[in-house]
């Protein structure tokens, strides 16, 4: 199985090459978009398969002369092999139609391709260097993509700070596996895996896997670049960034913290915790007051991010107190949630591709009443909607419902840390779920019903099929892992065996298909059945008023308090909607200042309200450190202009401080 | 089996059936309170037969949303109300949904009503959802914290397998308990958009929450809102019975005098609530907008006390 995905890997470079070729030519987004869809169903397939059969190897001569290049396939990154075929080859599905608004494809048909083969590459690797070359590759081609629009300032911002927290994040995972590899350099996951590091050095690699994949996936304070990248991005691309590359990193953490570190002591899965908790309430907020869609789905993603992480959390804190039942149940809600994260982000970036092509516009203050002039993107989006928000009967409800039930599983931990911090993680999450609920009316509400905005959004016409199938395909597929559970759970139970050694109870033996995480007693869950209640009494209400009643209908203008409004602009907006949220919550991660500016008695021009918000982890994290990075550089400036006789001083001197330091080090 | 389904079945349609004499109740005591002779205590069912008889008025731009989300509102809410036991817990599907599904489905219910204010693009739905998700980002997350509570006292989060729990084994007086409770009312008077959060009776359009979000509907569509509103309050007020109140609540396999006894004492209960609750509404002064989520985030404080009280001592 393991030679596919490398067939696959190399197809992708061959695709990238044609995609170079074919340039602005139509025949190159049909050849290339689908041919990465197979080959992305094909990747989906052997993740499946390889989820339930032993663990694969494969040595290839190829790279560091004495190291060569190890591969692995085990349940792991088969499950993760899994989500990226799934995303890709939805993400390949709607680039078909919305590569044909591309306005420079040959800035995208190459780097796509090899896009897809880094992220294949990370998840099979199984040594150091192929891990990190994979890692850095997936990176750069991601970067080229979020710079195919150039031109524009902001995302030539976005661009550079994408590539600095790259390189940032790369650098972190090399020290951790330096860490690991130790003097002996033991390169291959075979030998970390085998090497018991002392705790110090454990920690330290802990910290350094935290900060790497971290900064990768989205994680409070390494989030900065992420609402700048993904937007910036064509829509398919932030689908696979949003949806799958965050995912990789997610397998990259796990791999090192789960995997080859072997588990770590409580204060570092409370760390976890407390990020993840921190990473949800902050990324939802931030979404609730962005204005471009999305940006605002590229918040979602980081608060997703932090649902994830506080479920990884929960695990490492059972799995260090020896309790691998609910080690289990935590892991397996974690991944479930990174699953159902690929499905409904993926939907709704695909959502907010076609409301771009449509419209022109990503600002939600343009758009308005598109359920009418889009129907089935608006139908699809409003699933989308209801499963970020954590509403039963969707998937995204089932994996934060699974999460809870982990945090209610053990509340006499020995730790004080973990005492604390666990309830409190389960009122973050809470709190962030409502809040997204709040983001996900936002959304919809603004930018898909009441009236239009502007004459685009008035003129909108329906996306064509490929978006359609694309969106309709990840939309059934969040209803029906929202309605069978049971199947994921399962899915997922090889997974948690090969990383912990124990998984969740199988769930698809349980009577009418119910999930129960841990026993009967504690509590069950039956999506199926409450669906079809939900529909039924719905049903059953609407034919027995309609018949017991008048059963008319007429059409009228709005009542409105009697004031119809004959201006769109008196809708509600996007900002007036995050008012009083903004107000409530202020001071959690920004700071928001709405003054009015009225002009003085006499003056004609007119009065104006200026809000304005900052964001303090940009003020004061980001901001001194970019001045202190400046001032540093402007120090060492003199450095650059020196003869080459100063120049090969300073290569003797740095060579005779580095013996020295070895001479003292033996 | 069998006797477990009928109890479903007519705790389904007790609950439709009386959720409007609970809210007529509430409003006479209220307006006797207020020394007024007050509308008869059917007067909720002559409202919502008046409503079926009359024709929809829709908005010229109402989408299909805007129609088909009172009856999936009715129906989550009933579907919710089904979960909760109200005179015996012996109930058959009681297993499909514990109390965070209730929660959720509730939540499901307010999403859709917040989107169907939005439907028409008038101001007036506008704020009116805006506000009811700025209140239900607070009361959301203290609902969860009363339930983790109440789950870490009984060892689940099965409403019925809590209800027996306080019913038979020895839980006594507890801080985190009193701690819920209080933050369960708090909760409940939000969500149910009754005074001092929102103003059930209002006409002022600018203190409204609930109301401006159905001030579009017309007709059957405001007849299933309506009814949807009542079963919520008795929904509520059967979930803080059970909860906190369970004595005369008949347990599972019970036989029939003790169901009798159950339904008559959880029609006390009712009774006195809704009682109780007219009478809070009448001694306090509807809050500002602003200072919501002050008391709001109150409960959800408490809360949170209470779980964190029992993460650290299974006693407290």
């Amino acid at each position: 199985m393991i030679t596919l995905v490398l067939a696959a890997i190399g197809s992708f470079c061959l695709l990238a090459i044609a995609g170079a070729a074919a340039g602005r030519a139509a025949v190159g987004r049909y050849g290339v978009y689908g041919g990465c869809a197979v080959l992305s169903l094909l990747s989906f397939g052997v993740g499946l398969s390889a989820i339930g059969n032993p663990a694969e190897t494969l040595h290839l001569p190829l790279g560091i002369p004495w190291i060569g290049m190890h591969l692995r396939l085990d349940a792991l990154s088969g499950f993760f092999l899994m989500l990226l075929g799934l995303g890709a080859a939805g993400a390949s599905l709607f680039a078909i139609g919305y590569g044909a608004h591309e306005e420079a494809p040959q800035r995208v048909l190459p780097f796509y391709p090899l896009f897809l083969a880094g992220m294949h590459l990370v998840l099979i690797a199984a040594d150091a260097f192929t891990f990190q070359f994979a890692w850095e590759a997936m990176s750069l081609a991601s970067w080229a993509l979020v710079l195919s629009q150039h031109r524009d300032p902001a995302n030539a911002h976005a661009g550079f700070v994408y590539l600095i927290m790259a390189v940032f994040s790369g650098l972190a995972m090399l020290l951790g596996f330096v860490v690991m590899a130790g003097a002996q350099g033991g390169f291959t996951f075979e030998a970390m895996r085998a090497a018991h590091l002392p705790p110090v050095l454990a920690a330290l690699v802990f910290v350094f896997a935290l900060i790497g994949a971290g900064s990768k996936a989205g994680l409070v304070p390494l989030h900065v670049w992420l609402p700048l990248a993904h937007p910036a991005a064509p829509s398919h691309v932030s689908a696979l960034m949003s949806g799958v590359m965050t995912k990789v990193a997610l397998y990259g953490f796990i791999r090192v913290v789960f995997d080859l570190l072997g588990g770590v002591p409580w204060w570092a899965a409370t760390l976890v915790l407390v990020l993840g908790g921190v990473t949800a309430v902050v990324g939802v907020l931030q979404a609730l007051l962005a204005r471009d869609i999305k940006q605002l789905l590229a918040f979602s993603t980081v608060e997703n991010i932090g649902i994830i992480f506080v479920g990884l959390g929960l695990a490492l804190a059972f799995r260090a107190n020896g309790f691998a039942t609910g080690a289990a149940l935590a892991f397996t809600a974690a991944l479930f949630h990174a699953l159902n994260h690929t499905l409904f982000k993926s939907l709704l970036f695909f959502g907010a591709g076609a409301v771009l092509n449509a419209t022109g516009t990503r600002d939600m203050e343009q758009l308005g009443g598109l359920i009418k002039r889009m129907p089935v993107v608006s139908a699809a989006m409003l699933a989308g909607c209801m499963a970020i928000s954590a509403l039963p009967p969707m998937n995204g409800f089932a994996s934060e419902w699974l999460t809870f039930q982990a945090v209610l599983l053990r509340p006499e931990l020995p730790q004080w840390g973990l005492k604390l911090m666990i309830p409190a993680d389960g009122a973050l999450l809470a709190l962030a779920a409502a809040l997204a609920a709040a983001c996900f009316v936002r959304l919809f509400g603004v930018a898909f019903l009441g009236r239009p905005r502007s004459v685009m959004a008035a003129e909108a016409v329906e996306a064509d099929r490929w978006t359609l199938a694309a969106m309709l395909g990840f939309a059934g597929l969040s209803l029906l892992t929202g309605l069978f559970p049971g199947v994921v759970i399962d899915l997922l139970g090889p997974v948690s065996q090969a990383v912990l050694g124990t998984r969740m109870p199988v769930q698809m033996t349980d009577p009418w298909l119910t999930t129960i995480p841990v026993e009967a007693s504690r509590g069950s869950y039956n999506a199926l059945l409450l669906f079809a209640f939900v529909a039924l009494s719905g049903g059953l209400a609407a034919v027995v008023v309609k018949r017991l009643g008048h059963g008319g209908l007429r059409r009228a203008p709005a009542w409105d308090c009697g004031f119809p409004d004959p201006t769109p602009m008196t809708q509600y907006t996007g900002a007036s909607f995050g008012q009083p949220i903004k107000r409530v919550y202020d001071g959690l991660g920004y700071v928001a200042h709405d003054r009015v500016d009225m002009p003085a008695p006499g003056d004609t021009r007119s009065a104006r309200l200026i809000s304005e918000r900052s964001d303090l982890i940009w003020d004061y994290l980001y901001a001194p450190l970019g001045v202190a990075v400046g001032r540093i550089a402007t120090i060492l400036n003199v450095l650059q202009f020196l003869t080459i006789r100063r120049y090969l001083g300073f290569v003797f001197a740095a060579l005779v401080v580095l013996l020295l330091a070895l001479a003292l080090w033996q | 089996m069998m006797a477990d389904l009928a109890i479903q079945l007519v705790q389904m349609t007790l609950v439709l059936t009386l959720a409007p004499l609970l809210t007529g109740l509430v409003r006479k005591v209220k307006a006797r309170l207020q020394r007024r002779i007050g509308p008869p205590l059917l007067q909720p069912y002559r409202d919502l037969r008046r409503l079926l008889g009359k024709e929809v008025v829709l908005a010229e731009n109402a989408s299909w949303l805007f129609s088909t989300a009172p009856y999936a509102i009715f129906a989550c809410t009933w579907v919710a109300a089904a979960l909760v036991p109200t005179f015996a817990t012996g109930l058959m599907f009681s297993w499909s949904g514990d109390l965070i599904v209730i929660a959720a489905l509730l939540g499901t219910a307010r999403f859709i009503q917040a989107l169907a204010g939005m439907d028409i693009g008038t101001a007036f739905g506008g704020i009116g959802a805006s506000r009811e998700v700025m209140i239900a980002s607070l009361a959301e997350p203290a609902m969860i914290m009363i339930v983790f509570s109440v789950a870490l006292i009984a060892g689940s989060t099965q409403l019925s397998v809590v209800a027996e729990h306080m019913l038979t084994a020895h839980v006594g007086l507890r801080v985190s308990l009193a701690l819920a409770l209080v933050a369960l009312l708090i909760v409940a008077l939000a969500e149910n958009a009754r005074i001092p959060a929102d103003n059930p009776a209002t006409h002022l359009e600018l203190t409204m929450v609930h109301e401006a979000m159905v001030l579009e509907y017309s007709g059957r569509h405001l007849a299933m809102i309506e009814l949807g509103v009542a079963l919520k309050l008795l929904l509520y007020m059967s979930m803080i019975a059970c909860i906190f109140f369970p004595p005369g609540l008949a347990g599972s396999h019970a036989a029939m005098p003790a169901l009798v006894l159950g339904a008559a004492a959880w029609l006390a209960k009712l009774a006195v609530a809704g009682v109780a609750l007219a009478t809070f509404e009448m001694s306090i002064a509807k809050m500002r907008v602003f200072r919501l989520p002050n008391f709001v985030g109150g409960a959800l404080m408490l809360g949170l006390l209470g779980v964190l009280l029992l993460f650290v001592s299974r006693g407290m």
